[in-house]
């Protein structure tokens, strides 16, 4: 065996270490120095973070692809860039949330922090799966984790309704997604390797069916439409930090994974019918998903449900990037995740500093919040700006590129209705707007001053999505990695 | 020797009995247990594909082997989580999880 190619594993083993090495500390850790855990965690995972990015952009590029586990774990410059963007996300989370470990959730620190990195670590082998098996693994990988973290917080029983709510859904898509992948299994070839199944698959009925059945596992994971409908109840009870964790990197790496499976699993270069099958499924989707993640989206009067809806909408956007196969396609995707990102998590940020200094999260609570925290009004004017997609901000470029990348392909009628669709999600976001600036409160949140970690973060996520659209370099070197079918 | 087909009937019955059973049940042990049926209609299809239409390679036994393990696992966190309900809530029927909404 050549054990070289788990150098290609890079960010997988440092992740790894970190969490071993954290698991090992808390598990010897005194009372009296459990103070100490919280910031030793931050420190070893922003180094990480720090390591993996300057290997990523440190010149130790790769050269196109490589394989190791002959074939079963793939990886190339955009994987790791993808790994790098949620490393960056994740230590955002970790940022926001140290002020409620330290208050609320005094007993479980260490479970916070080593259940968010294992599904890190799930999410890793999804992004670079060559194989449906290890496809599936980082799938539960990611999510079993993902559900406790969800019921953390065990006083409340919000947290546990999300949390029944959510195993059970994610329990049913991916026994769904599984039916799916062994009738794959039978109809192409006695193999799972997507270089395999490619091969063999010509778009027969029952091949089309596995794969609506694989389609409508991972879908909701992303919360697309006909299977959204737990995102707004698992986001309501959700932590909020778990909520901006869930709503960003688990959508993103699933959303990076399903692109690379439809791309190479199901995408016969020699059958023109194969592509045709899956993006006439995936036009209705995408239709259907944003109109309806931005028509729910209107009614909601808590700030967490709003935004799983809008997510929701996003999500749809985010498909676009799948619909003309083309390494454009592809690095536009990446940068609506990255933008989405910064944007998201920007807003997850006022939200959980607010929870968590007046335990208000109702959009009427909001009223005149610009007369006692002008800064944080202002921040989260830009955040829902950016969101929508209004020009000098990072939103309106991600989605200027994704829209480009898909009437490249020639849909021009699903450009049309996603613009349509923008429209309507600028009112929405404006409702917030209004009720910081506009609206008048006789009890208006209390002036508060935010923790020093939560404002590190805040601010770095102000700065991503205010300047990232102007620096063109990053969107160029996306491109330059990406690859189409 | 029983043909391959008979081995999909039964598969595809109990998928459709596992997903109207999740859809139909109110006891939420009662759709974990639906979604169990699921997987096992998976693994038999793994199982009789690898027998009938690939001998001579081992995939489709790998997969069920890790897809009973993995199922475990979300077993035991799903059951965590359902104790959790019935020690908040007192009862542990779908109805009793319905306070979250707008």
């Amino acid at each position: 065996m050549d054990y070289s190619q788990f150098l290609l594993m890079k960010p997988e083993i440092s992740l790894a270490l970190t969490l071993i090495v954290l698991l090992i500390a808390d598990l010897f850790m005194g009372e009296k120095s459990k103070q100490y855990f919280q910031p030793l965690a931050l420190v070893l995972f922003a180094a990480h973070t720090a390591i993996n990015f300057c290997d990523c952009c440190g010149g130790s590029c790769m050269a196109g692809q490589s394989e190791a586990f002959s074939g079963m774990y793939i990886t190339s410059n955009i994987h790791v860039f993808v790994k790098n963007m949620l490393n960056v996300g994740t230590l955002l989370v970790f940022l926001f949330s140290f002020e409620w470990n330290k208050k609320e959730n005094k007993e479980h620190i260490a479970e916070f922090y080593l259940l968010m990195m294992a599904t890190l670590f799930g999410m890793y082998l999804m992004i670079s799966c060559g194989d449906f098996l290890l496809f599936y693994i980082g799938l539960e990988t990611a999510s079993i984790p993902m559900a406790t973290l969800v019921a953390l917080n065990k006083k409340r029983n919000e947290s546990a309704e999300a949390a029944a709510k959510y195993i059970l859904t994610a329990g049913f898509s991916s026994s769904v997604m599984l039916f799916g992948i062994s009738l794959i299994y039978g109809s192409c070839g006695g193999s799972l390797y997507f270089c395999d199944v490619v091969k063999n698959f010509t778009a027969e009925p029952f091949q089309i069916l596995a794969m609506i059945f694989f389609m409508a596992g991972v879908a909701f994971k992303i919360s697309l439409v006909p299977f959204h409908l737990w995102t707004a109840d698992t986001y309501q009870g959700a932590p909020t930090s778990v909520t901006a964790y869930l709503s960003v990197m688990s959508k993103g790496a699933a959303a990076f994974a399903f692109m690379v499976i439809m791309w190479k699993a199901f995408s016969n270069i020699d059958v023109k019918s194969t592509f045709v099958s899956w993006t006439n499924i995936l036009w209705w989707i995408i239709v259907i998903t944003i109109t309806v993640g931005n028509i729910f989206a209107i009614r909601q009067k808590n700030l967490k449900r709003f935004l799983a809806f809008s997510s929701i909408s996003q999500a749809g956007y985010i498909m676009l990037g799948l619909m003309s196969g083309t390494a454009e396609g592809m690095g536009s995707m990446v940068y609506y995740i990255l933008v989405y990102l910064f944007t998201n998590l920007g807003a997850f940020g006022i939200i959980s500093n607010i929870e968590d200094k007046s335990g208000k999260v109702g959009m009427d609570d909001y009223n005149g919040l610009y007369e006692t925290n002008p800064k944080m009004a202002v921040v989260m004017m830009l955040a829902m700006f950016s969101l929508a997609g209004i020009p000098p901000f990072a939103g309106f470029w991600s989605k200027f590129f994704i829209f480009a990348s898909a009437a490249q392909a020639g849909e021009y009628l699903l450009v049309f209705l996603a613009l349509a669709n923008t429209i309507i999600s600028l009112y929405y976001y404006l409702l917030v707007v209004k009720a910081m600036f506009i609206n008048k409160s006789d009890t208006p949140i209390a002036t508060f001053k935010s923790d020093k970690m939560s404002l590190i973060g805040i601010t770095v996520c102000t700065v991503g999505f205010l300047f990232l659209g102007f620096i063109s370099q990053i969107y160029e070197q996306i491109i330059a990695w990406s690859f189409g079918i | 020797m029983i043909p391959v087909q008979f081995y999909l009937v039964i598969s595809t019955l109990l998928f459709f009995i596992g997903v109207f059973g999740f859809i139909s049940r109110k006891n939420l042990i009662g759709l974990l247990m639906s979604i169990e049926l699921i997987l096992n209609a998976v693994n038999i299809n793994f199982v009789a594909f690898n027998r009938y239409l690939f001998p001579n390679q081992i995939e489709g036994y790998i997969y069920s082997l890790f897809i009973i393990v993995v199922a475990a696992a979300e077993t035991a966190v799903a059951i965590a989580i359902i104790m959790n309900v019935y020690r908040r809530m007192g009862n542990e029927t779908v109805k009793s999880i319905k306070e979250l909404k707008n």
